[in-house]
């Protein structure tokens, strides 16, 4: 176990007031003590003052002991130990939430977290699952191979439409042989004779990404040959060029629907494994048919999601430590000297781009099943620059601080803000919300945070930049980086060929 | 020396804007030789070499690389063809492992595709460990034993001159490129590194390329010497002819050295 730290202006200030007050060498003496002592009685003395002090005002609530308690054995226990047990307590939480947020919301024994208020509900934590599958690809891009990509949210859209042509009535507007097409490859939910394309999701979901990556590549292939800043301004276009087609994508524009326009494409099939697997694995069949308190739509979809999530990070470790993800990074640190060591840049730069949006199109068609529905408004400038937000909080290169970061932030947007906000008027501001107009930042003495949401990840991310530009959990490498510089080269003209 | 070239260049030429760079420069390297270019500062020596690495495109001219024209070819095809090279200014990859940066110095000679990456085929992972040990070897070859998973920036300046070396030879190459090897070492450190030039050449057979300032280490160890001034070829020969030419005194000592 690591020897702990005897640093910090508070611990030698704590032992100079002990031996002020008379007690002799008390700093020598504690220093003296196992280091598992050392490391075990601070916290766990200032908890119990803590939970005294607040004794008067509150009853403890169960359910936070439990947590503290867990949080606590996590500290203490040795590195080698936390190493695993770490991730399997997350997960484990992660997989038991939908269970654990109902049982205890049921008893009332679930505790609010100050400030933060109640715990996100099943909807938001699917949402932030689906976030950090699309972070985890953006890293693939900008955490590995150091490309920056402004228009990510390009792919994000692409996968999402791929699900929109194949699982809803949208293709029946075609006709072969004089009648609409009307497919169905293992289709849940669909009503006969509806037409058009309805594959079931799963498949839809491998096609969204094999759609979304051969669209990676069809944009690097021209933008890749760029560096830095002009790389970053041109998938900026790309980005915006995929949602205004989104946007316009409707008969009056094109002669044909391509996207259903402002309004979309709507509604998808639902996604579920079909009533063969249900009744051999006991599969759900269709997960809009789930209505119980555990098992139900919201739920399966957030399992799912997390399922999904777990694959996306295994393949995204997996291509770091491959010769494909050793040769990214040599690209990120110096591209000249990783092309003299006879690595094809644009081959590989194309491979970042194309495995990157191939885990953004499976998380886009995903979301679209999980909305039932495509709309153009969710493809916006800004989620490209939050999904890199979430990136940067999280710690480039990182695959854990990367989902933190997006978890973090997509509770924020979902609840998070409006949680905040709504303590802070009622504890700082005392005003009455009744009395505010929703539709104002500030009225009535309120504030409306969620109306400047986007200005407040701007600020985080200015904080971030300012403090730990490294990220909240960043790569042992980028971390190296920050402490010791950045040397930066002079570009050289090495031209780039597939 | 009638063994075939390795490499030939072929009045090779380069122009930034109106600056003619290199001059039409028709250039040999024997193969199994040590070879060197020598020239004062701004003499076209780096651009050359980079020409003949495929960082910089030809104005003019073709290099023949092994019977193979690979002028204007981009600088991975030049690796994979069997050119080895070093910089003149250290560029390592400074944020990994001196083994990571002997396995990227592999990646062109390793076959691991993405889908059996990332299902850990037994193909590949083999390929990983045989990799990884042979990088290993190339370390302990380069005097880097023990030094596996320093990252190369930790590292001492000798020492990275070194792992520059190893990263070069992990790609397999025919010929290895050298650009000021020995710059910023000490004599000391110089005279270890021309035993290891010679080292090299024996249990690798490898035919060297040497961009050199440091005019005794240059005498020491080539055959054949080409010197440089404004982008053209002022002399060429053996050692010592090369260094009794009255051009080449003229260009390194000025005029009134000649008389």
């Amino acid at each position: 176990m690591a020897r702990a730290q005897h640093s910090g202006r508070a611990y030698r200030g704590f032992f100079r007031l002990l031996e002020a007050v008379g007690v002799k060498d008390a700093r020598s003496r504690w220093e003296s003590k196992s280091p598992l002592l050392q490391r075990a009685l601070p916290p766990l003395v200032i908890g119990v003052v803590v939970i005294l002090l607040a004794l008067p005002f509150r009853t403890p609530d169960p359910a936070a002991m439990v947590f503290l308690a867990i949080v606590y054995a996590l500290y203490v226990m040795p590195r080698k130990w936390r190493k695993w047990a770490l991730p399997a307590t997350v997960l484990t939480l992660a997989i038991a939430y939908p269970l654990l947020i109902q049982q205890l919301n049921y008893q009332r024994f679930l505790f609010e977290v100050p400030i933060f208020g109640s715990f996100p509900t099943i909807d938001t934590m699917a949402v932030m699952a689906i976030f950090a599958m699309m972070a985890v690809g953006l890293n693939i891009v900008v955490g590995y191979a150091g490309l920056l990509d402004l228009g990510y949210v390009a792919f994000y859209a692409l996968g999402a439409y791929t699900a929109g042509w194949l699982a809803s009535p949208h293709a029946s507007q075609f006709t072969i042989n004089g009648k609409p097409i009307d497919v169905n490859i293992g289709g849940i939910g669909v009503t006969p004779g509806l037409g058009g394309f309805h594959v079931s999701i799963w498949i839809v979901l491998l096609a969204a990404a094999i759609v979304t990556a051969l669209g990676g590549i069809l944009i690097g292939l021209p933008t890749l040959r760029l560096r830095g800043d002009y790389l970053a301004i041109v998938t900026l276009g790309f980005g915006e060029i995929v949602a205004e087609v989104a946007r316009n994508g409707d008969k009056e524009t094109l002669g044909f629907n391509l996207t259903g326009g402002p309004p979309g494409i709507n509604p998808i099939d639902p996604p579920g494994f079909g009533q063969w697997l249900q009744n051999h694995l006991g599969l759900p069949a269709n997960y809009l048919e789930k209505a119980g308190l555990y098992l139900n739509f919201v739920s399966l979809i957030y399992w799912s999601a997390l399922v999904l999530l777990l694959i996306t990070i295994f393949c995204s470790l997996r291509m770091r430590d491959s010769r494909l993800g050793r040769a990214w990074i040599a690209i990120r640190e110096d591209e000249v000297a990783a092309a003299a060591m006879g690595i094809p840049l644009m081959r590989t730069k194309t491979w970042a781009y194309a495995s990157g949006a191939f885990f953004g199109g499976i998380a886009g068609a995903w979301f679209g099943s999980f909305k039932q529905g495509v709309f153009p408004d969710d493809f916006y400038f800004t989620i490209s620059i939050f999904i890199l937000c979430m990136v940067i909080l999280g710690g480039m290169g990182n695959v854990w601080g990367v989902v933190a970061g997006a978890g973090f932030l997509t509770y924020l947007n979902q609840e998070g803000l409006a949680n905040i906000s709504a303590w802070f008027n009622d504890k700082v501001l005392s005003c009455d919300p009744n009395s505010a107009d929703p539709a104002k930042v500030i009225s009535g003495g309120c504030v409306n945070a969620p109306l400047v949401a986007t200005g407040i990840y701007g600020l985080i991310i200015v904080l971030v930049m300012l403090f730990r530009p490294e990220g909240l959990i960043p790569e042992r490498r980028r971390q190296l980086e920050f402490e010791t510089g950045v040397h930066d080269e002079p570009l050289m003209d090495v031209r780039h060929a597939p | 020396m009638a063994t075939d070239p390795l490499l030939e260049a072929i009045e090779l030429r380069k122009e930034f804007g109106g600056l003619v760079a290199v001059d039409d420069i028709d250039f040999t390297i024997p193969l199994g030789s040590i070879v060197s270019l020598i020239g004062p500062n701004g003499a076209g020596k780096t651009t050359f070499f980079n020409m003949l690495t495929g960082v910089y495109k030809p104005t003019a001219g073709r290099v023949v690389f092994d019977g193979e024209d690979i002028g204007g070819k981009p600088p991975h095809a030049a690796t994979q063809r069997g050119i080895g090279r070093t910089f003149q200014n250290i560029r390592l990859f400074e944020q990994m492992t001196a083994t990571e940066n002997v396995l990227v110095g592999m990646h062109c000679r390793l076959k691991a595709r993405i889908i059996p990456s990332i299902f850990g085929f037994p193909s590949v992972r083999r390929e990983e460990r045989e990799a990884r040990e042979r990088a290993r070897e190339l370390l302990a070859y380069c005097n880097l034993g023990g030094k596996d998973d320093e990252y190369a920036r930790n590292l001492s300046y000798g020492d990275q001159r070194r792992l520059e070396v190893a990263r070069a030879l992990a790609t397999q190459p025919k010929l290895l490129l050298l650009d000021e090897p020995t710059a910023g070492m000490n004599p000391q450190e110089t005279l270890e590194f021309v035993d290891f030039i010679f080292k090299l050449r024996e249990d690798e057979q490898l035919t060297i390329l040497l961009i050199e300032h440091d005019m005794k280490l240059v005498m020491g160890v080539s055959e054949r010497v080409t010197v440089l001034e404004y982008g053209a070829k002022i002399a060429e020969g053996q050692a010592l002819e090369v260094q009794s030419d009255p051009r080449v005194i003229e260009a390194y000592l000025g005029k009134a050295a000649v008389s």
